[in-house]
Formats: C-alpha cells, sequence, structure tokens
C-alpha cells in the first residue's frame, strides 16, 4: 500500500513519485557503478563481466532460444512442484486445522518429517528418480509443502472462536462454517504460507537443477561454469533474482486484492 | 408455567468440571418481557445466556422455550461486535439469510440504526458504537422473537450508550420483542427493563419490578436498591427503601 505521506496538495504532487523512485536508486547506482568500474578496467571481466556484457550475453541468448527454452522448462517445474506441494500442504493444514483426530494422528509425524532440510533428501530422490523431470517437481513440491502446511493449519486454528461462535448460534453447517468463516479468517494466514513457499520454491530448483539436470536456468549456470562462460553464470543469476521478484509482486496484488478489507482500515483500530 | 411465557427455566445448574457457574436457577420470562440480568463479574449470567441461546447445554435441568417456530427464534448480540472485518455492512447483515428480499431489508435496518450510508463500508472502518449498531441491525435480520443481550454497549463511552439504550429499547417495544440484557451497569438496568434480577452465587437471588414510565428519580432509586443487593449494603438498602 501506497502510503499517503505529504500533508498538503501541492507537496503531494512533488513527493508521490520520489516515493515510486526510491526503491529503485540502489540497484540503478550499484549497476551504474558495476558498469564504470568496468570500464575504466577496476574490475577485470573474468572476475566479474560489466552488466552490458550480461545483457549482450542475454539477447544472444535470446535469440539462440536457448534462454526462453530454459526458462520455460524452469518455470513448469516451479508452478508443477508448487501446485502440487501447496494443494498437499493446504489439504494437511485443512484436515488437520479441522478435525483434532486429525492433528494427533498426523501432525508429529509431519513436524518430524519438516525438520529434515529438504536438500538434505537430494541425493535420495536421484537415486530413487533418476534426474528426470519427476524428481525435480517432487523436491520443490516437498519444500513448498511445509511453509502452506504449517500456516494454513495455524490460520485454522487461530480463528477467533467468537467467531465461531457466531457461526454457531446462526446454525450454520459445517460446509458453512468453513466457507463463511473459518476460510476467510485464515486466508491472510495461508497467503503468509504461499509467499513463503514461493522463496523455497526458487532457491530449491536452482540447487536442484545445478546438482543434476539437463535443461533449466540452473543447468544453464552450471554447464556455463564449465566453459568459464562468465557472463551467462551472471545472467542466470539475474534472471532468478528478476523471477523471484516478480512471483513476490504476484503473491503481493494477490494478497492486497484478496484482502481489501485489511487496507481500509481507519488509523485507531 | 403460566401461558404467555416465553422463556422458562427449571431447576437448572451448570457446573465447569469442578466450578459450579449455575446453581438451581429458577426463572420465568413472558413473552414481550423486558429482563436485565445484573451482579458481579462471574455470577453466572452470560452463562444463563449461553444456555438460553441454545449455546450450551444446562448440567442438570431444563430450558424451554414456548414456540413452535424455533427457526431463527433468538439472536445473540455480545459486547465484541463479532462482525466479520472481510465483509462489508451489507455482507455482513446478508449473513446467513437465503431470501431474495434480504439486501432490502437489510438496507431498512441500517435505516433504523442510522447507518444508511455505510452499507459498503468495511467493520475496520467504523467506529465502536457503529460497528454495535450494525450487529443490533444483523441481529434483527432474521426477524427474531427473542433478543439476548450479553453487555453489548460495555465497550462505548457514555454518550454513544446512551442513545443506543433509547434506539433499543425503542426497536424491542415496537417489535414487541422478548429481550434479556445482561449488564454490570445497573442504572441502565434500571432505565430499561421491567424488571431486574440480580445474579448473586451463581443464582438468581433477587429481582425487582420497574416502575412503567419511571422518571430519573425512579430510576434512580431502583438503582441503588438493586446496586444494593448486589453489594449486600444495609445501609444502602435501608436509604433508599
Ligand atoms: N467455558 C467455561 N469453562 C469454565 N468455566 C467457565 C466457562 N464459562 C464460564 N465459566 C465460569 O463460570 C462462572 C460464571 O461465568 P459467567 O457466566 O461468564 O459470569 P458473568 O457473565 O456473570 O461475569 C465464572 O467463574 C467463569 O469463570
Ligand atoms: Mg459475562
Amino acid at each position: 500500500m501506497q502510503k499517503p505521506i505529504a500533508l498538503t496538495n501541492n507537496k503531494k504532487s512533488i513527493r508521490l513519485p520520489v516515493d515510486k523512485i526510491l526503491p529503485f536508486l540502489i540497484p540503478i547506482i550499484v549497476i551504474l557503478f558495476w558498469q564504470v568500474s568496468s570500464s575504466l578496467g577496476w574490475l577485470s571481466s573474468s572476475v566479474l563481466p560489466s552488466p552490458m556484457a550480461v545483457v549482450q550475453d542475454g539477447i544472444k541468448l535470446t535469440q539462440s532460444g536457448e534462454l526462453p527454452k530454459n526458462l520455460s522448462i524452469s518455470l513448469y517445474r516451479a508452478t508443477v512442484g508448487l501446485l502440487i506441494g501447496g494443494g498437499v500442504g493446504f489439504i494437511l493444514g485443512f484436515i488437520n486445522g479441522m478435525s483434532n483426530t486429525c492433528r494427533l494422528l498426523f501432525d508429529s509425524s509431519i513436524q518430524m518429517f519438516r525438520n529434515i532440510p529438504h536438500l538434505a533428501l537430494i541425493p535420495l530422490i536421484i537415486l530413487w528418480l533418476g534426474i528426470n523431470e519427476s524428481a525435480k517437481i517432487s523436491l520443490v513440491a516437498i519444500g513448498t509443502m511445509f511453509p502452506v502446511y504449517i500456516n494454513t493449519f495455524h490460520g485454522i486454528r487461530s480463528v477467533d472462536p467468537d467467531l465461531i461462535e457466531m457461526g454457531k448460534s446462526y446454525e450454520l453447517s459445517r460446509s458453512q462454517m468453513f466457507f463463511k468463516i473459518i476460510f476467510p479468517a485464515a486466508l491472510p494466514q495461508i497467503l503468509v504460507g504461499i509467499r513463503y513457499a514461493l522463496g523455497v520454491m526458487w532457491t530449491t530448483l536452482i540447487v536442484a537443477e545445478t546438482i543434476s539436470a539437463s535443461s533449466g536456468i540452473g543447468y544453464m549456470a552450471n554447464n556455463a561454469e564449465d566453459f568459464v562462460d562468465m557472463e551467462t553464470v551472471i545472467l542466470c543469476i539475474v534472471v532468478y533474482a528478476v523471477l523471484g521478484k516478480i512471483s513476490d509482486l504476484v503473491a503481493k496484488s494477490f494478497e492486497s486484492l484478496l484482502l481489501e478489507w485489511q487496507n481500509t482500515g481507519r488509523s485507531n483500530v | 408455567m403460566n401461558n404467555n411465557s416465553m422463556i422458562t427455566i427449571k431447576n437448572v445448574n451448570k457446573t465447569y468440571d469442578n466450578l459450579t457457574a449455575l446453581h438451581d436457577v429458577n426463572l420465568d420470562i413472558k413473552q414481550g418481557e423486558f429482563i436485565a440480568l445484573v451482579g458481579m463479574s462471574g455470577g453466572g449470567k452470560s452463562t444463563l445466556l449461553r444456555l438460553i441461546a441454545g449455546l450450551e447445554k444446562p448440567t442438570t435441568g431444563t430450558v424451554d422455550i414456548n414456540e413452535t417456530e424455533t427457526k431463527s427464534l433468538m439472536r445473540v448480540m455480545f459486547q465484541e461486535d463479532r462482525l466479520l472485518p472481510w465483509m462489508s455492512v451489507l455482507d455482513n447483515l446478508s449473513f446467513g439469510s437465503k431470501d431474495k428480499n434480504t439486501k432490502a431489508h437489510a438496507q431498512e435496518l441500517l435505516e433504523l440504526v442510522e447507518l444508511g450510508d455505510y452499507v459498503d463500508h468495511f467493520p475496520n472502518q467504523l467506529s465502536g458504537g457503529q460497528k454495535q449498531r450494525v450487529a443490533l441491525a444483523r441481529a434483527l435480520m432474521s426477524h427474531p422473537k427473542i433478543l439476548l443481550l450479553d453487555e453489548p454497549l460495555g465497550a462505548l463511552d457514555a454518550l454513544t450508550r446512551r442513545k443506543m439504550q433509547d434506539l433499543i429499547l425503542d426497536i424491542c417495544q415496537k417489535q414487541n420483542l422478548t429481550t434479556i440484557l445482561v449488564t454490570h451497569d445497573v442504572e441502565e438496568a434500571a432505565r430499561m427493563a421491567d424488571r431486574i434480577i440480580v445474579m448473586k452465587d451463581s443464582t438468581n437471588s433477587y429481582e425487582e419490578d420497574c416502575p412503567k414510565n419511571r422518571n430519573a428519580g425512579q430510576i434512580g432509586i431502583v438503582a441503588d436498591r438493586v446496586l444494593g443487593e448486589i453489594l449486600e449494603e444495609p445501609t444502602l438498602q435501608k436509604q433508599t427503601a
């Protein structure tokens, strides 16, 4: 949410653009400094190629079709992994949040499994599934499942009991209770879990693709490393940064769309 | 039990583990009557209200509602507004009803509580008093016959409180509602109720009928006497008796 910082109208018209520019200031300065350092020869291109060189490499790889191909395969793995992991996490969080029996049955086992760093499973998963798509997708799914599970579970558990009692006095059925009260009340927390899962999704995919893949952005970076292709290595890192930022923006706009009511508050609440 | 009694409470006990919340409560509430339940905090007022509302069951004894049509017969209103923060004022009112005329009816009730211009607002855009008025309108949506109020005005400032008292009283009289108001404010009880019931030591220990068309002086006298009962101060009782 944009905060109105100006006190008077004429000040507002001057200040608002500053608000928009400010977040970009540091990245722009860093890139300029980087470019100048490279141009002046302070930075050897074997240590760090110039931004221009990276951009040129990006254009070349886009024209050859290599970048779009690897990008789309990475996006595919990320999305499918997230859908599976997020879906399973949501369902587990839902049943454990709604039913005490399920919680007693599943929760402690899930918590135990959660304490294993999922990246430690890479060797096992490669042995089981080889280096094909299902290996990478499973890793992403395992990694994204837990944040969605934990947050769905806690979101449902911490719904204001007063609101649930209110629903009871309206004689709502169990499904009405869920859709009209519990789910909307838990939604902010669930979305926090999804946003966190998006971060895990990219990290997992980078590691998985770097270790074992024959396609994807992580593979591209790893392959470039073998050929000491510094521009492509940097390009891949930049692509990951941009993908991370985009998914965060998507999640944020999703949140502000679904949680419109949270942004309407007065300052005294 | 006589013919026009609406709620009959017989030998009701309610215990939580080892704690006795209600002990042998007997009460008969007539159709259209406005009852105030007063007493020290922890005296079992809310518990009694929740038993009447059917939100909990008595440990022993019976609570009978003498109405054949039980659907949306009762509505409860609490100190917290319990509005759904993700729904607009209008949607909060329409909540739980599938009627086609819901919208028009909601609009009508919002006009009644003087919030006709706030249909599209979210609860967190309203003041405490406005939220309670929305909660009141929501309680009236299903045309209830019994209105159960658990300190609904407890969190409001004195002026807003006074206006809300008049509004509630007006609505209850016009719609001929049977009303039970839990309050810690004996003055409020004496202003609004037909009959004041003091809850002490987990039971209804004392009751007082209030005069019709009372003036400020009479309200003060009733309030003092009831307060004396609650606090067990004989001097206060003697002075005002
Ligand atoms: N759900 C509950 N579990 C255990 N004890 C309860 C519960 N509800 C109420 N009580 C106890 O019952 C007694 C009466 O409470 P309550 O009816 O809320 O009093 P009041 O509304 O008059 O302040 C209190 O001692 C309270 O702690
Ligand atoms: Mg109470």
